[in-house]
């Protein structure tokens, strides 16, 4: 293809108000603050939008229990198989099993939200946790525990203490 | 009485180099910064208030990092070389006056290290030493990106010294003397030299911008073609030797133009007659002046690098040869006929 080139005028040829109207441009890029792009990141956070997926949190119901019945759903979809689940019985209850261990191996884990969707429970959530720091690979996997911390608590949902 | 003088000397010496060094670690801040805004960034802001220690961060990285000595240099050579343009670019610094003359305790200390009558000639010849020092790390580097950044160092350096010769012989005709405070002197007394030669100002910035290797003139070290020119084989304190030299070199052209065309350490008369100064306060509002003056092309420097791309090698050689060299002949032939037809203004 044959691109057109724009025949140079005078001024344009000679250069130099040329160069001159460039720098006024720099200049008035340079003197603009509200120009500037640059997030100053550890201080301010970054914006994430609605719907984000971070680190995949467990919940609790607003009396403080475990909504997880340990039914294994999301250890069965998980497709790289970061989650694994060790049940618990709970010996006369409505509910009958919790997770004695809930590990999610955050070195394996997609970030996929399948978890999320499988869960007949609503108790797993993608929480909006975009950052995750470890200095070994051990620290990588997540205990029951630390997800708990990470999703906190919410409420309504299934009520299945009260009634089979 | 003599000790006094060497004495005098050494400290002024002592405090030029000390507020040199300043002024580069200051300028490498601007460049960053200032480069950073024009580019919709931020910069170096992490290191003390405003980021205004990152030089020293730099300074200190610069000390504790490895000191490569390729096993294929010409070893004598590539150590001199930095050392050679670190000291020109220093050496040629001594002529430029910078304030007027001090008085203390009855004694009289011109500001500037040598007031030499040939003062002029001396910082052409020093600057045109200081390309000795990159054509010599081009070449004992051994390898053809540095050989080819020094050759092209030197040709450009040799075309450019021509109209840099050019912007300053107009003054010097026009001011009779070769002597900087002098040519000073006369502009306090008259206007400065950019009325009377708007040409020979613009001839000057540009070979100054070539002579001191900046954008858009840095095609010795262009990094998109020779990796980085004559110091890519240079490391650790080496390769900041050259990196000094570059921005003290920036300092003296900045200088040196300051100078020649706007009444160097001249205060402007609209602001230096309603203050009504006079004896040591004039003086230190001379040296103001003067480093507001020098601050201000540091930032062109600065500010025209963000702007340009690089010229190709024949489009630096076509505005050396056919453009400034004859707007440079022009410049002087004018000022040669100022100071016929108008002599009654330079005296």
């Amino acid at each position: 293809m044959k691109v057109a080139r724009k025949e140079l005028n005078l001024l344009e040829r000679m250069y130099i108000p040329e160069v001159l109207r460039g720098m006024s441009t720099t200049i008035r890029h340079a003197l603009n603050p509200r120009h500037n792009v640059t997030r100053q990141y550890p201080e301010v956070p970054t914006p994430l939008p609605d719907g984000y997926r971070g680190i995949p949190s467990l919940v609790k119901d607003e009396d403080g229990r475990l909504k997880c019945v340990a039914c294994q759903m999301c250890e069965f979809v998980c497709p790289p198989e970061a989650i694994k689940i060790v049940p618990g019985e709970y010996p006369d209850s409505n509910v009958e099993k919790y997770p004695d261990r809930f590990d999610l191996n955050m070195l394996r884990c997609i970030y996929c939200g399948l978890c999320e969707e499988a869960c007949p429970e609503e108790a797993i959530f993608m929480s909006d946790v975009a950052t995750f720091v470890v200095s070994s690979r051990e620290e990588a996997v997540l205990p029951k525990e630390k997800l708990l911390e990470i999703g906190g608590v919410r409420a309504g949902g299934v009520r299945k203490w009260a009634s089979k | 009485m003599d000790l006094v003088i060497v004495i005098g000397a050494v400290a002024k010496v002592a405090v030029i180099v000390g507020l040199l060094q300043v002024s580069v670690a200051l300028l490498t801040w601007v460049e960053r910064r200032g480069s950073a805004l024009i580019q919709l960034r931020r910069g170096p802001n992490r290191v003390g208030p405003f980021g205004l220690l990152q030089p020293m961060a730099d300074g200190i990285k610069f000390f504790f990092k490895e000191d490569v000595l390729p096993p294929f240099v010409h070893k004598p050579t590539f150590i001199v070389a930095p050392a050679v343009s670190l000291f020109c670019a220093l050496m040629a610094f001594a002529v430029i006056p910078f304030g007027g003359v001090l008085e203390v305790s009855g004694r009289e200390i011109p500001l500037v290290i040598a007031n030499i009558d040939a003062g002029v000639l001396l910082l052409l010849a020093a600057s045109g030493l200081g390309v000795y020092g990159i054509i010599l790390a081009g070449w004992a580097s051994n390898n053809k990106y540095s050989q080819l950044g020094g050759l092209r160092a030197s040709a450009q350096m040799i075309s450019y010294e021509l109209s840099l010769g050019l912007g300053v012989i107009a003054v010097l005709v026009l001011a009779g003397t070769l002597n900087l405070s002098e040519i000073v002197e006369l502009q306090s007394r008259s206007l400065p030299f950019v009325v009377y030669l708007p040409l020979g100002f613009v001839v000057l910035l540009i070979a100054g911008f070539a002579e001191t290797n900046r954008l858009p003139f840095d095609l010795p070290e262009a990094e998109s073609e020779l990796v980085a020119g004559y110091h890519t084989e240079y490391s650790s304190m080496k390769f900041s030797m050259f990196f000094m030299a570059e921005y003290i070199n920036m300092i003296t052209s900045a200088a040196l133009l300051v100078t020649l065309y706007l009444g160097g350490y001249g205060v402007p008369r609209f602001i230096a007659e309603p203050l009504g100064l006079s004896g040591n306060a004039l003086v230190v509002a001379e040296v103001v002046s003067f480093a507001a003056k020098v601050a201000f092309f540091l930032w062109v420097f600065v500010w025209v690098r963000w702007t340009l791309p690089r010229f190709r090698f024949d489009q630096l050689m076509r505005v050396g040869w056919k453009a400034l060299i004859p707007l440079g002949f022009a410049n002087v032939i004018w000022a040669a006929l100022l100071t016929i037809l108008k002599p009654e203004w330079f005296s």
